[in-house]
């Protein structure tokens, strides 16, 4: 066994909610006269505090990759601000052996009117290279980013791939004994995704430790041979990659049919918009608890609004996953629906005929944007349950081939070679 | 190969503990990041002007035209002195020189820590080199306004003397009024943002507060030391005496720059008591 590259001991961390972010003087002006030191938040609200983190402890060893998922508000990215030491936690120890590098967006500090070599020396200083460091791993990143072209154009003109692009080839390059990753990589096409992924393992390979922040179960699974499960500031699970995801797919699915939707407090967003409840419905308008595939069904999702909003981009959607992977995302912009009016109270209902999903569980989460300010995303709020069905209409249920059923037929015909 | 020269430390190289009370100072770690610092300062440089029709031509328009303007309104029509032998323009842009450099860090530096928000909650890097990058830039416009008044008192037939070389000095003096004022202002604007309205009206009242555009001569003798508690009558004063080197501008306040070294000493405890949370508040 290696040695320990990060020893976390006992971490905590209290946050005040309703904190005097946009707070002005006039109401603090008394408060600051009396002790201007000691207050850096309004204390006269003690009721609302909450704990993002409370007694994390684990060691990481040298050479290993560790994951951490969780869902929305459990903590995952406080943790990883604590051991990047952007913020302090509020008790607790932390050890680090080794030279750190974090990453926790891509791009951070970009300048729109700098030039993308500017910016690959600008990024690469905030990410704590030195400039011989730039200079020497400089054609190696303009390489990575595929951009050689437009090196010497303002950023502002990249289109948002060749920003991350450009963005992720700087990050990629950082060569810290110990790397701290956020969901970066939920960003960028496909195949520059598969790309990064490709570099971070090789990362791995080349014995560096890293701590890897996801949503995406494929990417931990991929990448991580330990995981650790955060659920409300608390490790619930740390272990093998494969149990731990496993653990936290069976926590959510427990969750999802528990809690309300409504109830639910690992959500984020703005809070224009809340999620109240989903139900789904078959056409007759009988409501089901599963679905069985080839039916014709729709999807309501209820929420309570705090004002009426017309003439704003509105991006509703839900995310479907199974254990792995994502298979579609069903959103009111890709589909040209993006101008729905909200209501103080009311539905999105999107229909959705022949359902083509084969027999399973399937996760899936909610999201609203409002003129692409994000109101309110619950992760895994709610699970269909797909039964198998006769989904050909051929008289036959289709078993488990497969997750994605497509309507077709077969012909046959002559040719002449 | 790094890996295991790291597997053999026994000792953290980092230890991150929750801090109360005052932060350490980590001037060795500052150090660490000069090149953070160089680059903040060069991103500054080079997008400042971006975009701009005149470009660097700003740096000298914006004194000489101030000048300008006082020297026709207040010297010509209300017949306000220089308060010594020399013209009132030269012994203004003399007093303009650093005012410029303190007015311009200071505004960019009382917002620096909000400007910069995108840095401070996603990379750790030591706070204070966002306001310490504010005041740096000026530098730049300091010396291409500073050649201007060479040419000037050129024109004027104004020799310089060999109190010249204090001007590193009077320079550091107005960086650091500058700086500790801006640490004061950087640090309660991530709280409160009432500093955004306050600064640009603070520095305005201010430079009324100090003697530009009429000479200290004006000021009864009795009052002297109260206006000098404004720290930035002593870096004037003393900005007119070392580059125009006319006695009549008296030497080195010394109560203006005590308030300097107090407002500076305080405003740095008040940002490293403060820091811990800007990533939480900011």
């Amino acid at each position: 066994m290696s040695s320990i590259a990060l020893r976390v001991q006992n971490i905590s961390k209290k946050y005040r909610i309703g904190t005097v972010r946009h707070d002005t003087l006039r109401d603090q002006i008394a408060h600051i006269a009396s002790s201007s030191f000691q207050r850096t938040r309004n204390s006269k609200v003690p009721s609302s505090e909450i704990w993002a983190l409370k007694d994390v402890s684990f060691d990481v060893h040298h050479g290993e990759i560790v994951g951490i998922i969780g869902r929305n508000g459990a903590g995952k990215s406080t943790l990883l601000k604590i051991l990047s030491r952007i913020t302090v936690p509020t008790s607790g120890r932390v050890e680090i052996f080794g030279k750190v590098g974090s990453l926790l967006e891509v791009g951070t500090g970009f300048h729109p009117e700098l030039t993308g070599r500017e910016n690959i020396y600008l990024n690469g200083a905030i990410l704590g290279m030195s400039r011989d460091e730039i200079n020497r791993k400089f054609n190696e990143m303009v390489a990575f980013s595929e951009i050689e072209k437009f090196l010497d154009t303002p950023v502002k003109r990249y289109s948002s791939g060749m920003y991350v692009r450009l963005a992720f080839a700087v990050a990629a390059h950082l060569e810290p004994e110990i790397l701290l990753v956020d969901e970066v990589l939920a960003v960028g096409d496909l195949t520059f995704q598969k790309k990064c992924l490709g570099k971070m393992g090789e990362v791995s390979r080349e014995g560096r430790t890293v701590i890897f922040v996801s949503h995406n179960m494929t990417s931990i699974e991929h990448l991580c041979n330990k995981t650790i499960v955060l659920n409300n500031g608390k490790i619930s699970y740390f272990g093998k990659t494969s149990d731990s995801v496993q653990y936290y797919l069976q926590k959510i699915t427990e969750l999802s049919t528990r809690t309300n939707l409504k109830d639910r407090e690992d959500r984020k967003g703005d809070g224009k918009l809340k999620f109240t409840k989903i139900s789904v419905y078959d056409k007759q308008g009988n409501e089901l608890k599963n679905v069985v595939s080839g039916q014709d069904i729709f999807v309501r999702i209820y929420y309570s609004a705090s004002e009426e909003i017309i003439n704003s981009e509105v991006h509703v959607s839900f995310v479907i996953k199974d254990r792995h992977y994502t298979l579609s995302n069903v959103n009111s912009i890709d589909s040209g629906f993006s101008e729905l009016p909200i209501y103080k109270k009311g539905f999105f209902e999107c229909r959705w005929e022949k359902f083509n999903l084969a027999a399973g569980l399937y996760y899936c989460s909610l999201y609203c944007s409002i003129n692409g300010i994000v109101a309110d995303w619950v992760d895994s709020a709610f699970t269909i349950n797909v039964e198998d069905g006769d989904f050909y209409n051929s008289g036959k249920h289709i078993g488990k081939q497969g997750k994605v059923l497509i309507s077709h037929s077969w012909a046959s015909h002559k040719s002449s070679f | 190969m790094d890996t295991t020269k790291s597997t053999s430390l026994t000792h953290p190289t980092t230890v991150i503990e929750p801090q109360h009370g005052w932060n350490r100072f980590g001037l060795k770690e500052m150090w660490g990041y000069r090149e953070l610092l160089y680059f903040l300062v060069w991103r500054d440089l080079k997008v400042r002007y971006k975009q701009s029709f005149l470009g660097a031509a700003w740096i000298i328009i914006q004194p000489l035209v101030t000048m300008f303007v006082f020297t026709l309104f207040f010297n010509r029509l209300l017949g306000v002195g220089s308060g010594s032998d020399l013209p009132y323009p030269i012994v203004t842009y003399a007093a303009l020189l650093p005012w410029t450099y303190f007015a311009n860090s200071l505004s960019r530096c009382s917002t620096s820590l909000v400007a910069n928000k995108n840095l401070i909650a996603k990379i750790y890097f030591p706070r204070l080199l966002i306001p310490v990058s504010g005041v740096l830039p000026g530098l730049v416009d300091f010396a291409i306004s500073f050649v201007l008044l060479l040419v000037m008192m050129v024109v004027f037939r104004i020799p310089p003397t060999i109190e010249i070389i204090f001007l590193p000095f009077a320079l550091l003096l107005a960086l650091i009024t500058a700086l500790g004022v801006g640490l004061w202002l950087s640090a309660l604007h991530v709280q409160y943002h009432d500093v955004q309205y306050i600064a640009p009206f603070l520095i305005q009242i201010w430079m009324y507060a100090t003697p530009i555009i009429y000479p200290i001569s004006a000021i009864p003798i009795k009052w002297r030391w109260l206006y000098s508690l404004n720290p930035m009558v002593g870096v004037v004063q003393y900005f007119r005496r070392v580059l125009l080197g006319d006695p009549t501008f008296g030497g080195l306040n010394w109560i203006s720059v005590l308030i300097t070294i107090l407002i500076f000493a305080t405003g740095l405890l008040f940002f490293y008591r403060m820091q811990r949370t800007f990533a939480d508040v900011i």
